[in-house]
């Protein structure tokens, strides 16, 4: 049973991802875009978790801390970026 | 019996996970598509990491699971504020249904100053003049 439920949460995770990189690529604003790339930083790191999971290696989960690190500090370094005065419009 | 209970927190993260992207995907601003991604999203995660934790069954797994939900449940909040902020000073548009924008009138772009409102008119700063001693010590 496991095995078709981990299925099923593959493709629910990469529609997801799929709607967060239309946004990726529409969004009006660079803001829009850097809350878009922590979104889905966060659906991988999800991905990463099922696949522990899927494949029994459990040490997996340490790529996911490293995921949700990195993508902590691009989230403040690009908001720095901004304040600091980056380009307006894109 | 885990089995199920892995399938069921799998389930409802991916599930929460969805709700997040098509937040970002159909909400109008960026405030309210950051409400949307970063706690459903954040949720999402955490379930999922509750799925792998119960799923191993082992005290080393289950330390860094709950390492990596602490993390998020910090980091969230952090990054979501840090974001909102900087989109704010870019000067984003919002939203035309947006209903309060407290920023609006008393911040200062300028000057980066931060008005509560409740400040004095200026003449009221100088200070009342100078009573004779004696005539309000009926108090």
């Amino acid at each position: 049973m496991l095995n078709v439920v981990i299925n099923i949460v593959y493709f629910m995770l990469s529609v997801a991802l799929l709607f967060a990189f239309i946004r990726l690529t529409k969004g009006p604003s660079l803001p829009d875009r850097v809350v878009s790339l922590e979104l889905i930083a966060s659906i991988v790191v999800g991905y990463v978790g099922v696949h522990a999971i899927d494949t029994g290696v459990s040490s997996l989960l340490d790529v996911a801390i490293v995921i949700a690190l990195t993508a902590f500090l691009t989230a403040v370094g690009f908001a720095r970026f901004l304040e600091r005065g980056g380009r307006k419009s894109e | 019996m885990s089995e199920l209970i892995v399938a069921i927190l799998l389930l409802t993260g991916a599930g929460f996970m969805i709700l997040a992207s098509v937040g970002i995907l159909r909400l109008p601003d960026l405030p309210t598509r950051m409400h949307a991604s970063t706690k459903a999203g954040a949720m999402g995660a955490m379930m999922t990491m509750a799925g792998v934790a119960v799923h191993f069954a082992d005290v080393v797994v289950f330390a860094r699971a709950f390492a990596i939900v602490i993390f998020i449940l910090i980091t969230a909040p952090i990054a979501a504020h840090v974001i909102g902020r900087a989109g704010y000073f870019l000067g984003t548009p919002l939203w035309e249904g947006t209903v309060k924008d407290e920023l609006k009138d008393n911040y200062d772009e300028k000057t980066h100053k931060l008005h509560s409102g409740f400040e004095p008119a200026p003449e009221s700063v100088i200070p009342p003049p100078h009573k004779k001693r004696g005539e309000d010590d009926e108090l």
